[in-house]
């Protein structure tokens, strides 16, 4: 039964420390993109926007695991799981999409530049 | 001048001319609903009803009593959605050179996109989770779902989504878009009236509830299994109905976004799915097929879970081969994933893009046809009773096969640039929605409903209702295959080719048949209620093998006086094989989650807000979304959630089970 469980126990969720730490490299991970748009720091702004968003993968997977605690132990390996099932279904989403919206025209008639061939 | 400006700002775009007066179909319909309406609410009224209504129903947190209002949801709407296809089935049969029919474009195409719209989203679904609600938890030996009140939720938000889609009928006017609401047609500059507001904020609404309810199944499913029951012991009803309520969690965002974004397009002048500015609507087909695919497996999933429990009772047999069933399951789980631009063959893309999603499609029958093998196998030798479910199985692997083999041609590119947007895509996708997914709700139904209220249903009129859909699903669906070999194409209100119409016509007598298959049913279960103590039953009427027979039916509030330990996969034939006896005494008090009306109060709100929206009464939207938040803000403050059944109520419920020779 569900209100029983829920204050039974309170594994898996983690220490203050975590958190912390979580915090921390979390507001880390924020300063350092926004310090880097500010100052141009880099100089370049593709080296700044690969910067930008390599940072947010990697604050993603400071979330993943400091707040989300996902690790091969939580819940009998469920939420790691979990966790592989959506990242194998976003991936799919994003990369099919991408594929297909590319691949639209492939087999249209070519148009040129100015609009619509006259008559179609 | 002035009374106009407070009139718009209090009323939005609604006026007068909103109601359909002028519309004789329209209107006839609506008194005979308000006649109906006014009859039941009188009705209850009456019989002083609306307390035990209140209490006992509308505000339980009960899984069983949630899955039974599902179950008449889904019922009712189907009537509605089935009225559609009468409508459609006629205008086609008549409307050939001069005849231009009864029904105006206008009107013909609300009805076809009314009719897939209520049929997916408010009738197959509804029928799934109530089953999957009703079921699951006494499966795996639990006494509610993890969530009970997130369940009421759920549930609630539908019916609100499910009273929009009606309230569009009589006041102003329902998407003419098609069953997903398709741009460019449904773009503000096509559709600038009510209809595709009507169908986004009906089906955002009910969206939320039937994900929250997924995310509730498969927590239960996971976490409340009775000791002994490991994944590979779980029946495989759960496993398919933990496959397909994953697969829901993944999917229903996306179509959520989808219509989000269009919301937006529609609202705020964006250009997500316009033709210029950026925007491009093969985006929005891109991302309702992403959900529209894998949902055609959410609700066939549950249903071929449904098959492997009956062939297995009714053969008398250990379903064949349940690891590869298992394995099955969840291959096609994640290769439904794999598929979606079949649906988009001809949009453009080149051989490459293709090929793929035609082979992943193809790749699909392979799992499915295996578990047609299992099911056959677990009928080889067996000692088969071909009672009412057992026939809805037979009938459904002999219809459904047609269905697979016509879908496997159109997963071919250069049969589907033939045959894409034709009737005879719309013949396959009934096929294999009538003859899978329908026939195996009534095999449930009929499976079930003796656990659910003490008493079998009658077996003449469910075989009258049996015999209705299968002859009528032939002849209703055989000859829109042909029409739609020779090239005749989907959602047309007038033919000038005159030798069509015979086709039509007997398509027409097809749906007629299908009409006697749903009477009969409700006469089927207003006969049974009748002679309901002549077709009383103990708790395992047909010799069941799972745990849901091991209690009597229907179950008690608490199903399980004492949690059930599982030794075996079909735990409650092993029990039976070991000679287990229900516990006498020694008996607990039971913890149970508390009754509330939450659901229903948020889920009005919530329809209040969606109705507001839809006429731009901003001050209503924004008020009604003011209340949802601080109510359900105040809700999370209720700390009665609780209680406990005395020792002793349990005692007296189970001596009385003993004493009426329950098994």
């Amino acid at each position: 039964m569900s209100p029983t469980d829920a204050h039974a126990h309170g594994h898996g969720h983690g220490s203050s420390r975590g958190y912390l730490i979580g915090f921390g490299l979390s507001a880390l991970l924020t300063a350092v993109p926004f310090w880097l748009v500010m100052t141009g720091a880099l100089g370049s702004v593709q080296a700044t926007a690969l910067w930008v968003v390599g940072l947010a993968f990697v604050q993603i997977v400071v979330h993943t695991l400091f707040f989300l605690h996902v690790n091969t132990r939580a819940e009998g390996g469920w939420t790691l799981l979990a966790l592989i099932f959506t990242v194998v279904i976003v991936a799919i989403v994003i990369s099919g999409s991408l594929w297909i919206m590319y691949h639209l025209n492939a087999n249209m008639m070519h148009m040129g530049s100015g609009g619509p061939p006259a008559g179609s | 001048m002035f009374e106009q400006s407070i009139w718009k700002t209090v009323f939005g775009r609604l006026t007068w001319e909103s109601f359909p007066i002028h519309e004789p179909i329209l209107l006839g319909t609506f008194i005979v609903v308000a006649l109906l309406g006014a009859a039941t609410l009188g009705a209850v009224t009456w019989f002083r009803l609306w307390g035990w209504l209140w209490r006992e129903w509308l505000t339980s947190v009960d899984h069983k009593k949630i899955g039974i209002m599902y179950m008449i949801l889904g019922i009712i709407m189907l009537l509605r959605g089935f009225a559609d296809a009468l409508m459609m089935r006629a205008q086609q049969a008549i409307a050939f050179g001069a005849n231009q029919g009864y029904l105006p474009a206008h009107h013909y195409d609300q009805i076809f996109t009314a009719h897939g719209t209520i049929m997916i989203f408010f009738v197959a679904i509804p029928l799934i989770v109530g089953l999957v609600n009703y079921v699951m938890p006494l499966q795996i030996g639990a006494r509610d779902v993890a969530f009970p009140f997130l369940n009421s939720l759920s549930f609630w938000l539908t019916v609100a989504g499910a009273i929009l889609v009606m309230i569009s009928l009589f006041v102003g006017e329902f998407s003419r878009a098609g069953w997903l609401n398709y741009v460019p047609v449904a773009n503000l500059e096509n559709s600038p009236d009510t209809g595709p507001d009507y169908y986004l904020w009906a089906l955002q609404i009910a969206g939320v509830g039937t994900t929250l309810s997924a995310i509730n199944m498969v927590t239960t499913i996971i976490k409340m299994r009775a000791p002994g029951m490991s994944m590979m012991k779980m029946p495989v009803f759960c496993w398919t109905a933990l496959c397909s309520n994953v697969l829901a969690i993944a999917i229903f965002p996306v179509l959520t976004g989808a219509f989000a974004l269009l919301m937006l397009d529609r609202y705020v002048h964006t250009n997500f799915f316009t033709n210029d500015l950026g925007g491009s609507p093969m985006m929005y087909w891109n991302l309702v097929w992403i959900w529209g695919h894998p949902e055609v497996y959410v609700l066939v999933l549950p249903v071929f879970g449904i098959f492997s429990e009956i062939t297995s009772t009714f053969s008398g047999k250990r379903l064949f081969g349940y690891s590869s069933m298992v394995y099955a399951t969840v291959v096609i789980t994640i290769l439904s994933y794999l598929v979606w631009l079949h649906h988009f063959f001809t949009m453009g893309s080149g051989a490459s893009v293709n090929s793929f999603f035609g082979i992943a499609t193809m790749v699909i029958s392979i799992p499915t046809g295996a578990k047609i093998f299992n099911w056959l196998f677990t009928m080889y030798r067996g000692r088969i009773r071909f009672e009412l479910p057992m026939m809805w199985v037979v009938a459904f692997m002999l219809t459904f096969v047609v269905g697979g083999m016509t879908g496997v041609l159109l997963a071919v590119p250069p049969a589907d640039f033939v045959l894409h947007n034709s009737l005879f895509l719309v013949a396959h996708f009934h096929n294999v929605i009538i003859g899978g997914v329908v026939f195996g709700l009534f095999a449930g139904m009929t499976y079930w409903f003796p656990k659910a209220f003490g008493f079998k249903l009658d077996p003449f009129w469910g075989k009258v209702s049996f015999w209705g859909w299968v002859i009528g699903y032939w002849v209703a669906w055989t000859p829109i295959y042909v029409v739609g070999l020779m090239g005749t194409t989907r959602r047309v209100r007038h033919f000038d080719d005159p030798t069509l119409q015979p086709w039509f016509m007997v398509a027409a007598i097809g749906a007629v048949i299908i009409l006697v298959g749903i009477l009969a049913f409700v006469i089927q279960i207003a006969v049974s209620i009748k002679n309901r103590d002549k077709l009383r039953v103990t708790g395992d009427p047909w010799d069941g093998r799972t745990l849901e027979w091991a209690i009597p039916s229907p179950p008690p509030s608490y199903n399980f006086a004492f949690t059930p330990v599982v030794h075996d996969l079909d735990a409650w034939d092993d029990m039976k094989a070991r000679g287990a006896r229900a516990p006498a005494g020694g008996f607990k008090a039971i913890h149970m989650p508390r009754n509330t009306g939450a659901g229903v109060i948020m889920s009005a709100i919530a329809l209040v807000l969606g109705f507001a929206m839809i006429w731009y009464m901003w001050w209503l939207a924004a008020l009604s979304l003011a209340v949802l938040l601080i109510y359900s803000i105040a809700h999370t403050f209720n700390y009665d959630r609780d209680f406990f059944i005395p020792a002793d109520d349990v005692a007296r419920e189970e001596q009385a089970r003993l004493a009426g020779g329950e098994a």
